[in-house]
């Protein structure tokens, strides 16, 4: 059975009981995301002070991936800068989009190695990515909007 | 209309079907619940392509050497099959991409009209016309309408859909009145099963001197359809639905209607006379098959025809019937399970959509693709219903005749497995 690969115990947590949910102001920008095939959608709003990402607050109804990566996301990204969130987005989406042959680093992506099994599942790395996806276009339009 | 019917002998069809053979996910049997998106094909379609690619290949209707002769025939003679097959006649028939092209077709036609000469009058739209659909609608014909409204004027209304997953037909004499041109609708939902009640609506329709364009996808595979019987004027379905290729559908449309209509898309092979400065067009069918038509697919689809018929549509009908049935009743004996749309067998087909309370749509498609269980997870193409029964996807088995009980079988397993691997069992 690989399917307890793809849903480690991790996942689950996440997606019972996800982290930073709810939408929270102030903010500095907003992305809604939507995956057209399966309707999934997250609305996620980011406030930066100067380069730290000072909050991530979402909301949003999907799959237990897409949840839980959102969860996972928030974790990973709070409080350090820019330039490292976007290190970890680079790690996860290499991790995703690598088919189950990228060996995750536990350093950088935390309870993110977690999702290694989901990429062995092309039809649900979007929902892996969806959180993500988010995040990485409300931090552009927050940094190109002020 | 009750022919005693022998059940169908679905181990022999199955045989006819290399690819339920295979084994899926680690070993597990192959159990396809997924034939509402693509239906699986029969050797016999597919051997009938490759003889026309090694014996008769040529262009159509061009040329006027043998070969070409020979594949001028065998896609007419498809043509005319596939006619019969639907209660048309042959120049009643265009082929077109898929079905969602076909609805294209008529909507593009009618926007055409709008700038065309008189002839073409009965499909020109404008502002203060209306179009009718339902909320039930693919979105094959859903956006095509929608759009035609924006470019034309006109206004887009639908008839809703009850808790229960029937057209409301409350108000259908308000809905379509003086002012409608267009009612389109689906003859069977491919999420719900539903099956709408033709007869009144083409009568409303019809009092009124609307066009009725019927959605014929999920009808026309999987029961005997007839649609000079069902008095519409316009009806689509795709080849790949029902064990044909693809790259294929079919509109039918009245001969009288397809002789007024202008082109949608236009170039070589639908004209009559080209100057610089003008064409004229050639008659139906072939004024709406601009370019090189889909031949080996059309003459495979002929095959497809012959191959259901000789099984008998009245008998998958009934076998569907059957499994449906025992599907709703096994879902009815889990726990957290809401079925969208009718939970008996009246009036509905083979499409059997639900969601397990606490378990998204899309992990649930999962366990059961784990359990070798192929389902489709998601809106099905139909986003506005699954809004209106207020739920944002659901999982849908959907059977045809290649499929049995033990399918039905491993299938309510497998959703109990969900419950439990989910811990909400
Ligand atoms: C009811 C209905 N209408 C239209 C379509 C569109 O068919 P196609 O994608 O082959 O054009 C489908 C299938 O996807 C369908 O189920």
């Amino acid at each position: 059975m690989q399917l307890q690969q793809m849903y480690q115990e991790i996942i689950l947590d996440h997606y019972k009981n996800p982290h930073g949910r709810g939408l929270r102001d102030p903010f500095d920008a907003e992305s809604f995301q939507v995956n057209p095939t399966c309707g999934d959608e997250v609305t996620l709003r980011v406030r930066l002070d100067g380069d730290q990402v000072a909050d991530v607050s979402y909301d949003g109804q999907g799959c237990s991936i897409s949840q839980a990566s959102t969860s996972v996301l928030t974790d990973l990204v709070v409080g350090r800068s820019v330039g490292e969130a976007f290190g970890k987005l680079d790690a996860f989406v290499e991790l995703m989009q690598g088919r189950g042959t990228v060996e995750p680093d536990e350093d950088v992506l935390e309870d993110g190695i977690a999702f290694a099994g989901v990429a062995k599942y092309p039809a649900r790395v979007k929902c892996a990515l969806l959180g993500w996806m988010a995040f990485k276009d409300a931090v552009a339009r927050a940094q190109g909007g002020s | 209309m009750t022919a005693v019917t022998a059940p169908l002998d679905v181990d022999a069809l199955r045989a006819d079907f290399p690819i339920l053979g295979r084994t899926v996910r680690d070993g597990k049997r192959l159990v396809y619940l997924d034939s509402g998106a693509t239906s699986q094909h029969p050797v016999q379609v597919i051997e009938a392509e490759r003889a026309f690619l090694t014996e008769h290949n040529a262009a159509v209707h061009r040329g006027a050497h043998q070969l070409a002769e020979e594949a001028t025939d065998a896609y007419e003679h498809a043509r005319a099959r596939i006619a019969e097959f639907v209660g048309a006649s042959a120049n009643e028939l265009v082929f077109t991409k898929n079905a969602t092209e076909g609805i294209n077709l008529v909507a593009y036609a009618m926007g055409n009209a709008s700038t065309a000469g008189p002839e073409s009058a009965r499909f020109k739209l404008g502002p203060g016309d209306e179009i009718v659909i339902t909320e039930m609608e693919h979105h094959a014909n859903l956006v095509p309408w929608q759009q035609l409204a924006q470019r034309t004027g006109a206004t887009l209304r639908w008839l809703g859909v009850t808790d229960e997953g029937r057209l409301d037909l409350s108000n259908v004499d308000e809905l379509v009145n003086s002012r409608t041109k267009v009612l389109a609708f689906t003859h069977q939902s491919n999420v719900l099963g539903t099956v709408n009640p033709v007869e009144p609506l083409v009568a409303r329709a019809r009092s009124v001197g609307a066009l009725v364009v019927l959605d014929a996808c999920q009808s026309v595979p999987h029961s005997a359809v007839d649609f000079r019987a069902l008095g519409i004027d316009f009806a689509v379905f795709s080849s790949h639905k029902m064990l044909g290729p693809y790259g294929l559908g079919v509109l039918y449309g009245r001969h009288e209607l397809l002789a007024a209509m202008p082109p949608f898309l236009t170039g070589g092979s639908m004209i009559e006379m080209v100057e610089m400065t003008r064409t004229t067009f050639a008659p139906p069918p072939q004024r709406f098959e601009a370019g090189t038509p889909m031949t080996s697919q059309a003459v495979a689809l002929g095959a497809a025809v012959d191959y259901l018929s000789v099984v008998g549509m009245d008998r998958i009908a009934a076998h569907e019937h059957q499994l449906t049935v025992a599907a709703l009743d096994g879902l009815a004996g889990i726990e957290g399970i809401r079925v969208l749309g009718p939970v008996d067998g009246h009036a509905r087909g083979g499409a059997v959509a639900f969601v397990v309370d606490g378990i998204h749509p899309h992990d649930v498609g999962q366990v059961l693709d784990d359990q070798g269980v192929a389902v489709r997870v998601g809106h099905h193409c139909a986003w506005p219903l699954h809004r209106r029964l207020g739920v944002p996807a659901s999982v849908r088995a959907s059977f045809y005749l290649y499929n049995d009980l033990a399918d039905v079988d491993a299938f309510l397993a497998a959703v109990r497995e969900t419950r439990r691997f989910f811990g909400v069992a």
